[in-house]
Formats: structure tokens, sequence, C-alpha cells
């Protein structure tokens, strides 16, 4: 009201905002409002998404290192390289353990804690927040603690020592690092999955377990028979989640809990995203760098295609 | 096996998990608590308790420049992600317009395409136009998601379109109608969607680690980071602070939101 006012004193011969709005038609004024909102996030994502994108499928076919002004086309030869690369093919090979054994572990446990939770009546809300706790605390914080209690003369080991086991290597092994920042991202993932699957179960309509117990089906086969095959889109959807989230925040684990902070001992841990980092920004071959993350592209695509194949199939009960 | 027993187990087996999961926050603040002597001991209560680990840290390091620089970035970014995905999501749940289909399947394709095949361009962009060790640098990558499109796009389609155009009969601009008859509709699929950003712009790693330079401007995780493996090494005792200090403030959000934050999870993990 008060702006109305305002532009009538100061410009008397302007027409009134009210009139100039009714000139456009309801349809226009959508049209309007549509494409004056897309404008910001149309040059966010043409900038900031999609040029990024095919400016690194284009440097992986070139080489280049930072330095030089002139990036020659080499063909396949980035791809030729890593792939007779070891530590790159050492890498991908940690990636794939990372993706088996962290997603299975945090699944099954996972799972088994929601099904505990099921089981007992008093203290679920308490538990709930214990394990959920780990998931909503800072991940380098939680990998120096875990580096911390897996010292050499730290307390994991005083414990060991105490209970008749000589002490271990633990990150400073090379067959036990990639284990340890394993577990640390399970223990920092089971509360999400913990909470995933509790709203899984609870979505099983109680009348299938009634009917199995009439059928005189005992918990293994209630577990086998009606839990897995109606819980299989939530396993699917935290599996497809937990493979994408361990090899891309790994990054961040191995980075602050490998002994060199490279993926060390003897590039035991080095997974592909650190491989990534230290061939773009340690050793400036930006053409490599760029090829291994198109390689990366695959994997990540490969995963997805697979999550739309299987959840896109029906379920018959 | 009796029912009794069962539950027995289950709360058995419960308390041991529970331990695995608080112990290694208990030996982080206990280890925090000791002086530079005791910090072997390996005991659980610190026999000469003190704050000195902290004080020394807000003294020597740029603790506390860090602590704001990650609550400007978090916040800043969720605002923007809240803001434009819910924006963008409505627009294309709600709207039929000249090409929705292709503006919507190529923010969709975003999601296949990993961060980490941005980050060498980003770098280069950065470079070339002076974002390098700056907020702005830090920001830009992450001030709209594709994610976010995506899932506040199914919560708007089920909005009824009959409370939008009434809206418009009683005369309310479009922009209004968006904020002020949408946005009520959809507040937990938000309140979700801003918890999500802002727990992964906190814990923000890579890109930050690439495009800072000075320690001024650094932020938690990457100034933990450098302090730990650098001018702290090895004295346990200032990093188990520092550590505590980073994982601190989000716990005790998580407390004060905990119903919000594990709806808000089920919530986006089922649609």
């Amino acid at each position: 009201m008060a702006e109305t006012t305002t532009t009538t004193t100061s410009q008397p011969l302007k027409p009134k905002p009210k009139k100039r709005k009714s000139r456009l038609t309801l349809k226009q004024s959508k049209y309007l409002f549509v494409y004056s909102c897309l404008l910001l996030p149309l040059i966010f994502y043409i900038t900031i998404r999609f040029y990024p994108t095919l400016y690194t499928f284009n440097i992986g076919f070139r080489e280049w290192n930072i330095l030089s002004p002139e990036k020659p086309f080499v063909g396949m030869e980035n791809y030729v390289a890593l792939a007779q690369d070891p530590v790159f093919r050492k890498s991908l090979w940690n990636t794939l353990i990372f993706i088996v054994f962290g997603v299975s572990g945090q699944v099954v446990i996972g799972l088994a804690i929601a099904l505990l939770l099921q089981r007992i009546n008093k203290f679920v809300g308490v538990f709930r927040v214990i394990y959920f706790i780990p998931y909503v605390t800072s991940i380098v914080a939680v990998s120096w603690v875990f580096r911390w209690l897996f010292m050499n003369n730290g307390i994991i080991n005083e414990f060991l020592v105490n209970i008749g086991i000589p002490p271990q290597l633990f990150l400073n092994s090379p067959d036990q690092a990639i284990y340890i920042i394993i577990g640390t991202m399970v223990w920092q993932a089971l509360g999400f999955q913990m909470v995933i699957f509790l709203a899984g179960l609870e979505n099983i309509p109680k009348m299938f377990y009634e009917a199995a117990e009439v059928d005189g089906a005992n918990s293994w086969h209630k577990f086998k028979s009606v839990t897995l095959p109606l819980l299989n889109p939530t396993i699917v959807f935290s599996v497809v989640i937990g493979s994408i989230n361990f090899i891309q925040v790994s990054f961040t684990q191995v980075v602050n809990m490998s002994v060199n902070a490279a993926g060390g001992p003897l590039h035991s841990t080095i997974t592909i995203v650190v491989y990534i980092y230290q061939l773009a920004f340690r050793q400036y071959s930006m053409g490599l760098a760029s090829a291994a993350t198109v390689i990366l592209f695959l994997i990540v695509l490969a995963i997805t295609i697979f999550q739309m194949k299987v959840l896109s199939r029906k379920f018959d009960y | 096996m009796s029912k009794q027993m069962k539950s027995t187990i289950a709360y058995t087996l419960l308390i041991l998990g529970s331990v695995i999961m608080i112990f290694p926050f208990v030996w982080m603040v206990s280890t925090s608590l000791k002086t530079a002597l005791d910090v072997y001991t390996l005991s659980i209560f610190p026999e000469n308790p003190t704050f000195g680990n902290y004080l020394r840290i807000f003294q020597d390091t740029l603790f506390g420049k860090w602590f704001i620089n990650s609550i400007i970035i978090a916040v800043v970014t969720t605002l923007s992600v809240a803001f434009f995905d819910t924006l963008v999501g409505y627009i294309i749940a709600k709207f039929k317009f000249i090409g929705k289909t292709i503006i919507f399947i190529a923010i969709l394709s975003t999601l296949m395409v990993p961060t980490e095949m941005l980050i060498i361009p980003w770098y280069l962009m950065s470079s070339q136009f002076g974002w390098v060790d700056n907020y702005w640098g830090l920001l830009f990558p992450g001030l709209m998601t594709g994610f976010g499109v995506f899932l506040m796009k199914q919560f708007m389609e089920g909005i009824p379109d009959d409370l939008l155009d009434a809206a418009r009969v009683d005369g309310l601009g479009e922009f209004k109608i968006f904020w002020k008859i949408a946005i009520p509709q959809v507040w937990p699929a938000i309140s979700a969607l801003c918890i999500f950003t802002f727990l992964s712009n906190w814990n923000a790693f890579l890109w930050p680690l690439i495009v800072l330079e000075s320690a001024e401007i650094f932020t938690l995780p990457v100034g933990l980071s450098f302090f730990a493996s650098g001018e702290f090494e090895s004295q346990w005792e200032l990093i188990m602070a520092g550590a505590t200090i980073t994982a601190l403030p989000l716990i005790l959000v998580f407390f004060l939101l905990q119903r919000h934050i594990i709806k808000g999870i089920t919530l986006t993990g089922l649609k």
C-alpha cells in the first residue's frame, strides 16, 4: 500500500502497479515466474556441473601437466597408462575391498541392531540415540580418535596384552590397516543403517508374521520367509547408498588414518579417490587424474544402473 | 527359549554394542583432560585432570577461527540449497512449460557424476577467477544439489493443485504462493534436506583441502587434520582436545533435535 502511494505521488503519469499486473494473463505470469526462477539454477548447473563434466572427459584424452600451456591429444594413452600402473590397480582393488567388506558389514550389523531393538520394549529410544551418535560426529575427529585407540602403545593393544594376545601393528601393518579403516567407517555408519532398517521393518504388515505363526514357523523361518523378502527394497537402498559412501567418503578416513596420509603403509589402504587426489594435486598430472575420474564415474554409473534395475523389479509376496 | 530369555539376550547384546559405540568418545574426552605426562597411563579417569589442552589450542592455533569458518560455510550452503532446491523442485512438480522434461533429466543426471570428477575443472576455474583461498571458492560448488531437487519434487507433487489455484483466484502472486502456501506443506522434507546438507558440509574435506591455502580460512576438518599431522604430531592430549571441539557441537545439536533428525532420515530414505 505504502509503495503504491509513493509511486503515484512522485510519478503521477506512471500506471499503477495493479493495472500493469492485470495486463499479463495468468498464463503469462506463470511463464514469467517459471523462467525467472530457473535462470540462476540453469546458469549454475551449466557452468558448475555440465561444463566441468565435459571438460574432464576431454582432459582424460590429453596429456597435460598443469604448468604446460599445451594439452596435446593422446587418445587412450592415459587409460593404457593407468591400466599398467600397479598403484592404480591396487587402488581399484582396495576400493573393491572397501565396498565388499564395508557394505556387507554395515548392512548385516545395522539390520541385526534393528531386529534386536524390535525385540525389546524399554529403552528403545535410548539405544537408538546411542547407536546414532557416531553418524553425526565429525569424520576427521573420529579418524583421529580411532588412530589414537589403535596406536602401537594405545589402549586396544594394552587390552589385548592383558588378555594374553600379543600387541598388533594395526594401522602400521599392510595387512591390517585397511580393515581398521573399514571398521571405523562401519562403526560410524551403523546408526544410519539402523534407522533405515527400523523404518523398513515397521512397514512390514503384522499379519504376515501372524500368518507365519499359524503355519507353525519359528523365528528363523519368519526371518527368512517374511522379513528378508519384504525388506529387500530397503536392503538394496542401503547397499547402494553404502557403496557410494565407501567409494567417496573413504578419502577423508584414508588421508587421516593411513600412516603417511597417502594410503600407506605400502599403498595398502590407497583408494581410487586418494590416488586421483595425488595424481592431480601432488603430481599435477591432470590428464591421468581426469582419466581416473572417468573410470570412477563408470563405476558409480554401474552401481546406479544396478540399483534402478533391482528396485524397479516387481516383488511378489 | 522363553520370551523372557530372548529379551534378556537382546538387552545384553545391545548393551555390549552400546559400550563399543560410546567408548571412543569417553576415551577422546578422557585423553583431552590429561597432562602430557599422563597421556600414556591409559586410565579412563585422568589423575590430574586439566583444561590446559583446550586453553593451549585456543591460544596457539586458529581453532576458534576455523570453527567460525565452518559454521559460516555450512549455514550459507544449507540456506542456499534449501531455497533453490525447494524452488526448482516446486516448479518442476507444479508447472507445465517448454523444456521441463529436459531440465529435470539434466538435473537428475548430475546425481550420477561423482564430485571427484569435477574437482579438477573447479580448481582451474577457481585459480583463473581468483577464488582460491576464499569463502566463495569454498562455497560455490555446493550451492545447489540434484538430490535436493529430486527430493523436493517428490514432496511437492503431493500438494493438491486446487490449493494453489485457489490462492491464484485470491490474487496472490506466484512467488507468494510458493512461499506462503507450498513451503508450509513440505516443511518436514525441507528440514530433512537441511540436516543432510549441513552434515555433509560440516564434514566436507576433499574440496576444502584443495581450494584452501592459508590457515586463517581453514574449516574445522582441514584445520584439525593439518594440526594433528603437523605441529602437534603425536601430542595426543592436544589432538583429542581438538577432536572434542570438532565433534561436540554437532552431538549437542543432535541431542536437541534428535526426533526431527531420525524422522527426517526415515522420510528421505523411504521416498
